[in-house]
């Protein structure tokens, strides 16, 4: 097992139990290790790297709704791998049809240096557009313009119960959303 | 939208995922089981003699034969609903059903003479056997595709055939207590036929539905 995934499984174990913070930290170190992954999925695809914050988030988005698919006193990298394997051929295939990646691909790119982001394509954004207005407005405050749920909840005259339920439905949703098309 | 924001967005979503594959499982075989169970004994119910089955070789194998398959299947089921784990072991572990059964038909062709071969092959109930198995185990097919679902099966096709057989064991092991064909050659032919049925549906539907 390598120390970063000993790291990031102390992470991950850190969140489960509410850590917030190490989440968030987690999440944007798979981000930045999946670039390269999806970069060359694009590459290998002969597609331009235009949809490469698109896919990123696809991937970081269902490893955090399937997170409980992890088992905690297994190695975390394999189900990284496995998580972003699917969700790239899955978006190459909706994009191109029939698509493969061979395995090793995700074993040695995860491990190389990281890329910093750039700007989605606005698929995200498209497909918020399609979700419940009070959901539409909940995640794109959140997501897009990076309000705090307790700053939504006064905003939008919600309980910040409600925006919490109306944040996980719109995630979950987007999820589906993405997958649909 | 930039990845940053939306990290943010993921880390404030406090609210807990499923819960884990495990319990997951546990409940939805609980549940299926249940309801094929009480399917089982509106309409078929144990045989009149199954005290006295229960106490011959072949009747026991049959049931046993049918739990090994579900319970070995489940195992694998598990591994397939969670990304990146190994399925190696499991696989191999699978193997064992059809390997006893094999053997069992074997023993059974050198323990009766080759002139009863066909009526025990054919037995008594067969259509009854292709029928009620596949129709037992939808219950427990459904809670499974469910289970599954809400985990992460990034092999959709194998995980619902896997789902079937599991389905199909348990439901063969229900039906077993009424079916009155013990023979290892009527198992190996119908069961076997009507197993493969569920888990061939099991494929297509976990295919279209396993989807995430």
């Amino acid at each position: 097992m390598s120390e970063r995934d000993m790291k990031w499984a102390d992470m991950m174990r850190a969140a489960n139990r509410g850590d917030a913070e190490s989440y968030e930290r987690l999440l944007r170190q798979i981000a930045a290790a999946l670039r390269p992954v999806v970069r060359r999925g694009l590459a290998r695809a002969g597609r331009s790297g235009a949809d490469i914050e698109d896919i990123v988030q696809e991937v970081l988005l269902a490893v955090h709704l399937k997170r409980h698919t992890w088992d905690d006193a297994r190695p975390i990298e394999p189900w990284i791998h496995a998580i972003a394997r699917y969700k790239v051929i899955d978006a190459l295939r909706r994009r191109d049809g029939n698509f493969d990646l061979p395995i090793e691909d995700f074993a040695e790119t995860l491990a190389a240096e990281e890329e910093t982001p750039r700007l989605s394509s606005g698929e995200a954004e498209r497909h918020l557009a399609r979700l419940p207005e009070g959901q539409r407005a909940v995640v794109s405050a959140i997501a897009v313009e990076g309000a705090a749920i307790a700053e939504v909840a006064v905003r939008l005259n919600m309980s910040v119960g409600a925006v919490r339920v109306a944040l996980h439905r719109g995630l979950a949703a987007l999820a589906r959303h993405l997958g649909d098309n | 939208m930039r990845t940053d924001d939306f990290v943010h967005a993921l880390a404030v979503d406090r609210t807990p995922s499923h819960a884990s594959t495990g319990r997951q499982f546990a409940v939805a075989l609980a549940i299926g089981f249940a309801v094929s169970a009480l399917a089982f004994w509106w309409t078929l119910g144990p045989r009149p003699d199954i005290a006295t089955a229960a106490m011959t070789v072949r009747f026991d194998f049959k049931i046993t034969e049918a739990l090994l398959l579900a319970a070995t299947a489940i195992a694998l089921a598990l591994r397939l609903a969670q990304p990146g784990a190994a399925t190696a072991a499991q696989k191999w572990v699978l193997c064992l059903a059809p390997v006893l059964l094999a053997v069992a038909v074997i023993a059974e062709l050198v323990v009766v003479p080759a002139s009863q071969w066909p009526i025990r092959l054919v037995g008594s109930m067969s259509v009854m056997c292709l029928t009620a198995i596949p129709l037992l185990s939808l219950p427990l097919l459904a809670a499974m595709l469910l289970a599954l679902r809400r985990s992460a099966p990034t092999r959709r096709t194998a995980a619902g055939a896997v789902a079937g057989l599991v389905a199909g064991g348990l439901a063969a092991a229900l039906y077993g207590t009424q079916c009155i064909d013990d023979s290892p050659l009527f198992v190996a032919t119908w069961y076997t036929l009507s197993i493969g049925m569920v888990a061939g549906l099991g494929a297509v539907l976990g295919r279209r539905v396993l989807y995430w």
